[in-house]
């Protein structure tokens, strides 16, 4: 069974302004979870707010049998979630969806974040720390005080470089553009993207101009989470190539071949 | 005392206890599998089937309302084959009856999707669904006139030996009179309410909120309409009703089934929690028990004596 309904908060931490990292006990979900798995989350047991609210898996520790989330306020359901404290429980369905693909031996890896896309990103670059592959962090924010994380993704000594739109902190300008000059150095074999549409959009067509396989984990709006409701329909190309097909996020995703989606 | 009896009986369809899935918000049972223990069910209605694939609507297909949801999904399914050749065979291994939903956009259409399901083995009931709001014809068209949904319920008859359950809308003036006009058509047995029509903007991006504009209502919002319509068709037909709108616990299911359901269907309580078909079938035994009632049969429309 995928389904907790009462998993014990840890602790939770502000990292930056209006992001929270809320750590979870939950055994079964950090020992089989893979990075670019989600975790479903009811956030009150009343109905207002109704449905659940999905989070990408951040992070897991299999000793101590945590998974954690991390996630910017955006509406009443991150707010809510904001306010959890250690020892409350919350109900988590997870992990779902299917996640990245990790590098064959050898194969550069480059993980594209933009804003809190790095909630994934994160837990891949976590599994990849235990492969002999090379990875490349491009890690991009608003403004340098939204740059998430980077002391930690440090700790795991990939290639890390960073933009920012107003350039308070590295580039200056859109994290797509570190990609850019990646691709064309041929610095990467297999590139990772989460974050923002336009960014993704981006980062896809730089893929197919370069001939380089890479997957993105997307979004769309939730009801089940398990595939039965065909709400969270991404459009991605047909098997036979001449038409389209809406795929759930919720279960052949969150994580597609960038070449499979359709913009 | 002895455990209550919680068999039902649905046009000749018995059904282990009365707690079904509304269907569309289950899929085709084994997205929920490692949820539910789908022997458990009283019964699987399956989402919606069309002759042909359908693709469904452009996203966003789905916004959060006041205790309720609005879906624009537009019957995206494989098709009847796809569903009969990838999805029964998992269904049949399961001792529950399959209830098979099915949709068209013209009576052949639904005509032809009933004969390809009544040779199948292992569909137990069709489920006519002439109430879907989200599909431009093939809905609303047929299930919002008294004379046009006895017309499908006639050509299903004809084309099927399986019981044919007709699912009504709540969106008609008088749903008493549909009810009606579907009972003398020949239909054994009617399930009620399918979603409301509504809408909502995004005040930000100053545009309809759904990809399709309008989309369906259902959740705990709709539950006081879903009561009446169930109590007044009723009183209208002497056929078994599945009564379903906003079902999230016990105490919801049993207001329906004192208004007159002999069973019930979950639908968007499942999303807010995988196991509330069971968490319900729980709770109506629970019920009888306390109040030392030996059979569910006896609380069906209790409310109208
Ligand atoms: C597979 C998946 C993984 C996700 N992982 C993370 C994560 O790791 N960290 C994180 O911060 N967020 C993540 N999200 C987005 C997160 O689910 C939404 O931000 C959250 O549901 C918003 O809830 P709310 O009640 O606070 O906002 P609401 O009040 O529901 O909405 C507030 C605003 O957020 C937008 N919004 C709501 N839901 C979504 C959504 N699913 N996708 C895009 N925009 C949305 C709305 O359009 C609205 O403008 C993920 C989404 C998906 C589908
Ligand atoms: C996402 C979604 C998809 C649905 N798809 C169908 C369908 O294919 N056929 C149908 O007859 N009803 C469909 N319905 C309607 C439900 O079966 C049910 O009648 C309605 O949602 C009211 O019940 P609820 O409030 O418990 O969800 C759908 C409802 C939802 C929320
Ligand atoms: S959320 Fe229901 S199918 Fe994806």
């Amino acid at each position: 069974m995928k389904h907790f309904p009462a998993v014990e908060v840890i602790r939770q931490e502000m990292v930056a302004p209006d992001c929270y990292r809320l750590h979870l006990f939950a055994p079964e979900i950090s020992a089989s979870a893979k990075p670019g798995q989600f975790l479903h989350i009811r956030i009150t047991p009343g109905l207002e707010p109704l449905l659940r609210r999905p989070f990408s898996v951040h992070a897991a520790d299999r000793q101590k049998g945590e998974v954690a989330v991390l996630y910017r306020v955006v509406g009443r359901g991150t707010r809510l979630l904001a306010e959890k404290k250690k020892g409350e429980t919350l109900d988590v369905m997870g992990p779902l969806g299917r996640g990245f693909t990790l590098p064959a031996p050898g194969q550069k890896a480059a993980l594209v974040a933009g804003g809190i896309g790095i909630a994934p990103l994160f837990f891949l670059l976590q599994t990849l720390a235990g492969l002999k592959n090379s990875v490349h962090v491009l890690l991009g924010a608003r403004v340098a005080k939204e740059l998430l994380l980077i002391r930690e993704i440090g700790a795991y000594k990939p290639s890390l470089m960073v933009a920012t739109d107003d350039g308070s902190r590295g580039r200056r300008g859109p994290v797509t553009e570190l990609l850019r000059e990646l691709l064309a150095e041929r610095k990467a074999d297999r590139v990772y993207a989460c974050g923002p549409t336009a960014m993704l959009k981006t980062v896809a067509a730089l893929l197919q101009k370069h001939g380089v396989d890479g997957e993105l984990s997307l979004e769309e709006r939730m009801g089940c989470g398990v595939g039965a409701c065909l709400s969270c329909v991404c459009k991605t190309s047909s098997k036979d190539g001449t038409s389209f097909a809406y795929r759930r996020v919720c279960l052949e995703g969150p994580v597609f071949p960038a070449r499979d989606v359709i913009w | 005392m002895n455990k209550p009896n919680l068999t039902v009986d649905i046009a000749g369809l018995r059904l282990k206890n009365p707690v079904l899935t509304a269907s569309g918000t289950f899929g085709f049972g084994s997205e929920y599998a490692p949820f539910v223990d789908l022997n458990r069910l009283g019964g699987i209605v399956v989402k919606g089937l069309t002759l042909e694939p359908r693709l469904g609507n452009p996203p966003p297909r789905m916004v959060e309302t006041p205790a309720g949801i609005l879906n624009s999904i537009g019957l995206q399914n494989p098709g009847v084959d796809c569903f009969l050749a990838e999805h029964l065979p998992f269904l049949r291994q399961f001792a529950t009856p399959v209830i098979a939903n099915i949709a068209g956009n013209s009576l052949q259409e639904y005509v032809a999707v009933a004969e390809k399901l009544t040779g199948a083995s292992g569909i137990a009931a069709l489920e006519v669904n002439i109430s879907c709001p989200n599909v431009k014809r093939g809905g609303l068209q047929f299930g919002a006139d008294p004379s046009a949904a006895a017309q499908v319920t006639r050509a299903v008859k004809k084309a099927t030996t399986l019981p044919v359950i007709v699912k009504l809308s709540p969106n008609v003036t008088s749903i008493g009179e549909v009810a009606r006009a579907v009972a003398e058509a020949g239909a054994d047995a009617l399930s009620l309410i399918n979603t409301l029509a509504g809408m909502t903007i995004d005040i930000r991006r100053r545009r309809p909120a759904l990809g399709n504009i309008t989309g369906g209502l259902s959740g705990p919002a709709i539950r006081p309409v879903a009561v009446r319509a169930v109590w007044e068709v009723y009183q209208a037909v002497k056929l078994p009703i599945i009564g379903m709108g906003g079902i999230v616990c016990a105490a919801d299911a049993l207001e329906f089934i004192m208004a007159g359901a002999r069973a019930v269907a979950v639908g968007t309580a499942n999303f807010l929690n995988p196991g509330a078909t069971m968490e319900i079938l729980s709770g109506i035994e629970r019920f009888l028990e306390e109040n030392e009632i030996g059979d569910i049969n006896e609380l069906v429309g209790i409310a109208h004596e």
